[in-house]
């Protein structure tokens, strides 16, 4: 493994090294808490995620929490309509950084089969989105893949989607 | 399938005369009512026909016809189980009476009505928009307003 | 609770003092994007106004861009607790204005899956309002019970949610061999399950405290506004459309209409509880009427696509389901207006036609949304607290709401 002797010697008596960066990272990957953004069919399936037969606490983001405040990831689970966008934005505004956005669905990503005057086409004009989980609705195996990757996303130290993209403007008109 | 109300378009004709019509329809009965009699109809359906449970409000755009607009009201019998269908042609901006007074129901159907085609009902205690931001431009249902998204790049 | 009294002799000042606050549309127990506004006084509620529109989707503007086999896809997503219902209301309208007969088995298959989706969303509201009353568990176990149901429905539809699964015409396809020893499995497990949960809450002090007495909704009210289903029939009136304007056979099948007197929440609440062992009846019924294998849609070839073999081997076959899939089927002009008993009450559908392939106007009559009206009327005068009973209790369903 190409440990020299003192990292050996550590290892014995039980300690391991690591930057502090991956220890951070490795944290925050382990206990990502989403906000609760239920808004349609999907939330009823992110619904089923985190119950009994899926058990999403075996991945540390049980902890659905209703405040934004103690939130570092959304996931907008439905159709958002013109009237929610502004309600929407104003939410991912106050989650502390660094935070994350997974876009849950066929009318979350891109506004799915409702091409109308009532419905944003694709919650990436109002924010910035790491993860898309096709499906209308996904399957609870489909969100809790795109939290996977989400966790390899930050374990591999990549920045948000919001923090990448400088040039982005975004916000409703 | 729907029980009919015998004898109700004969007691309905006697009382309202030419005001009042009677519609093939495939399901129930159908009656186009004048637009002045619509308040004193529904009141009539309401307490002597026993009519008392409220069941719909809505719109048809018959666009580029005139009068433009269908508003079609559902009430139904809860004791006979039977329901009934009467309608009222408006044009544009043309109001027609609210039926708030009568049935309370109406109440939000008449606001969704005059948010999403613009067809205005007077007497209403609060007639706003219901399901678009108060700042929207135009009635979206209507048939001349575009299908497609709106896209915002 | 200081009283008014107590606080005007404390300061004259303080004894109209309302507060405005707003409940949503992200609140945990909204169930979904509801806003309500609330104008208090102290913890009393003076006004409740329900603010809707926040899911907004512009299903009737959609409808009128698509052809009557891809409108069925979109009422799924109406009340995505209870698709087939939709579906059936839906279909149902449309084979009436066609007038299209219906093979008996299909029909049948239909109840099956419409009582299995009532059990799934009863579920759903049975976890969700006593999770709102504070008790977690019973939301895990209620969760468990509708994943069996939604892996039966996978089973024949393919989808767990919104499935699509009734066509014009009959049914998509038809069931998947060895689907009535698993619809039996469940009826052997779940009736003993649902004792159990109902168990946990039936005499439990602190749920009977949050429910009897809480919320009041009579039946003139129900009559002014249009509420149906489980609202109506906690008045005393045992109206329901199954029953009363029965379509898809269900006069053929023994159930009872449950009822309560007492117009309260705790009287709307066990009206649900019971309701699901009726549709169980209902569906043991189905499985003694029906054959694993057999007919499961129209052979008119107005509506429903030729056999394989056919298309393969005949020219006009394959040109007939070319133009069936691309352009749709003509439905002759008229009005209909066609309701079943959905989980939460009158689902109806209102289409007119104008003799295309396409409806010219598609009028959703979602219950929920005639339910949530009476919101100020059964919310007034209670606590903060029981505003989450009362939109619990009334079960409502944003997707029904905003349309």
């Amino acid at each position: 493994m190409g440990l020299n002797n003192t990292t050996k010697q550590e290892a014995e008596r039980g300690i391991l090294l690591t930057t502090v960066d991956k220890m951070s990272r490795w944290a925050q990957k382990s206990s990502v808490w989403p906000a609760t953004f239920g808004l349609a069919c999907c939330a009823i399936e992110m619904m089923s995620v985190t119950s009994s037969r899926y058990d999403l606490a075996r991945f540390g983001s049980e902890a659905f929490r209703a405040s934004p405040r103690q939130a570092d990831l959304m996931i907008v689970a439905g159709r958002v309509s013109q009237k929610m966008a502004p309600v929407l934005r104003t939410i991912w505004e106050q989650m502390p950084e660094p935070k994350w956005v997974i876009s849950m669905g066929a009318c979350a990503s891109s506004g799915g089969v409702f091409d109308n005057y009532a419905i944003i086409q694709g919650v990436d004009h109002v924010v910035p989105v790491d993860v898309y989980v096709p499906g209308c609705p996904p399957t609870p195996e489909a969100l809790m893949f795109g939290i996977l990757k989400l966790r390899e996303k930050i374990q591999t130290g990549l920045p948000p989607k919001y923090l990448e993209a400088t040039a982005w403007t975004g916000g409703v008109s | 399938m729907n029980r009919l109300d015998t004898g109700l378009i004969e007691r309905l004709e006697e009382k309202f005369g030419e005001a009042v019509k009677p519609r093939e329809s495939i399901d129930f009965t159908t009656i186009v009512v004048d637009p002045e009699h619509l308040l004193a109809l529904a009141e009539f359906l309401k307490a002597a026909e026993g009519y008392q449970m409220f069941n719909d409000v809505l719109v048809v755009d018959w666009f580029p016809s005139r009068p433009r607009f269908e508003v079609v009201y559902q009430v139904f019998h809860p004791e006979k189980i039977m329901r009934l269908r009467f309608k009222s042609f408006v044009g544009e901006n043309q109001p027609l009476p609210s039926l708030v007074g009568v049935f309370e129901g109406a109440n939000w159907p008449e606001r969704e009505a005059y948010d999403l085609f613009g067809v205005v009902f007077e007497g209403h205690p609060d007639l706003t928009r219901i399901y678009l931001p108060d700042d929207w431009e135009g009635h979206p249902l209507r048939k001349d307003y575009p299908t497609g998204g709106n896209r915002i790049d | 609770m200081a009283t008014k009294e107590m606080r005007a002799e404390r300061d004259p000042a303080l004894t109209d003092e309302t507060m405005v606050i707003n409940l949503g549309p992200q609140h945990p127990s909204t169930h979904g994007v509801l806003r309500v506004r609330l104008t208090l006084d102290g913890e009393r509620v003076v006004k409740a106004e329900p603010v809707i529109g926040y899911l907004h989707t512009g299903f009737e503007k959609t409808a009128e861009t698509l052809t009557y086999q891809q409108c069925n896809t979109i009422t799924d997503r109406l009340d995505y607790l209870a698709p087939m219902t939709n579906n059936l209301a839906f279909v149902l309208a449309v084979e009436r204005m066609m007038d299209i007969e219906v093979p008996k088995r299909a029909q049948y298959v239909r109840v099956l899956f419409s009582e299995l989706t009532r059990v799934a969303s009863h579920l759903v509201w049975l976890g969700t309002h006593v999770m709102d009353l504070g008790a977690m568990s019973l939301f895990f176990y209620c969760m468990r019970e509708r994943e069996v149901i939604l892996d039966l429905i996978e089973a024949a539809a393919g989808v767990r949610m919104n499935p699509s699964y009734f066509r014009v015409g009959g049914l998509a396809y038809d069931l998947p061999e060895g689907f009535h020893e698993k619809v039996r499995d469940f009826l052997k497990d779940f009736p003993r399950w649902m004792t159990t949960y109902r168990n946990l809450v039936d005499g439990n002090p602190l749920i009977n405290e949050r429910l009897v007495g809480i919320s009041l909704l009579d039946r003139q009210t129900c009559y002014q506004y249009g509420v149906t289903g489980p609202n109506m029939r906690a008045t005393g009136l045992a109206l329901d459309l199954r029953k009363d304007e029965p379509y898809c056979y269900y006069d053929e099948f023994e159930f009872a209409v449950p009822t309560r007197t007492q117009c309260d929440a705790y009287a709307r609440f066990w009206v649900r509880v019971e309701e699901i062992y009726e549709s169980m009846k209902i569906i043991d019924q189905v499985l003694g009427k029906i054959s694993p294998q057999g007919e499961y849609a129209t052979t008119d070839r107005k509506v429903s696509l030729p056999p394989r073999d056919e298309i393969y081997g005949n020219m006009e076959a394959l040109i007939h389901q070319f133009k069936l899939v691309t352009a749709g089927f003509p439905v002759p002009q008229g009005e209909v207006y066609q309701a079943v008993e959905g989980p939460r009450g009158e689902m109806g559908f209102y289409l007119v036609s104008d003799g295309g392939p396409k409806p010219y106007r598609w009028r959703a009559r979602t219950p929920s949304y005639y339910n949530l009206q009476t919101m100020p009327i059964i919310a007034k005068d209670g606590l903060v607290a029981d505003v989450i009973t009362a939109i619990g209790s009334i079960d409502i369903m944003l997707g029904d709401v905003d349309k």
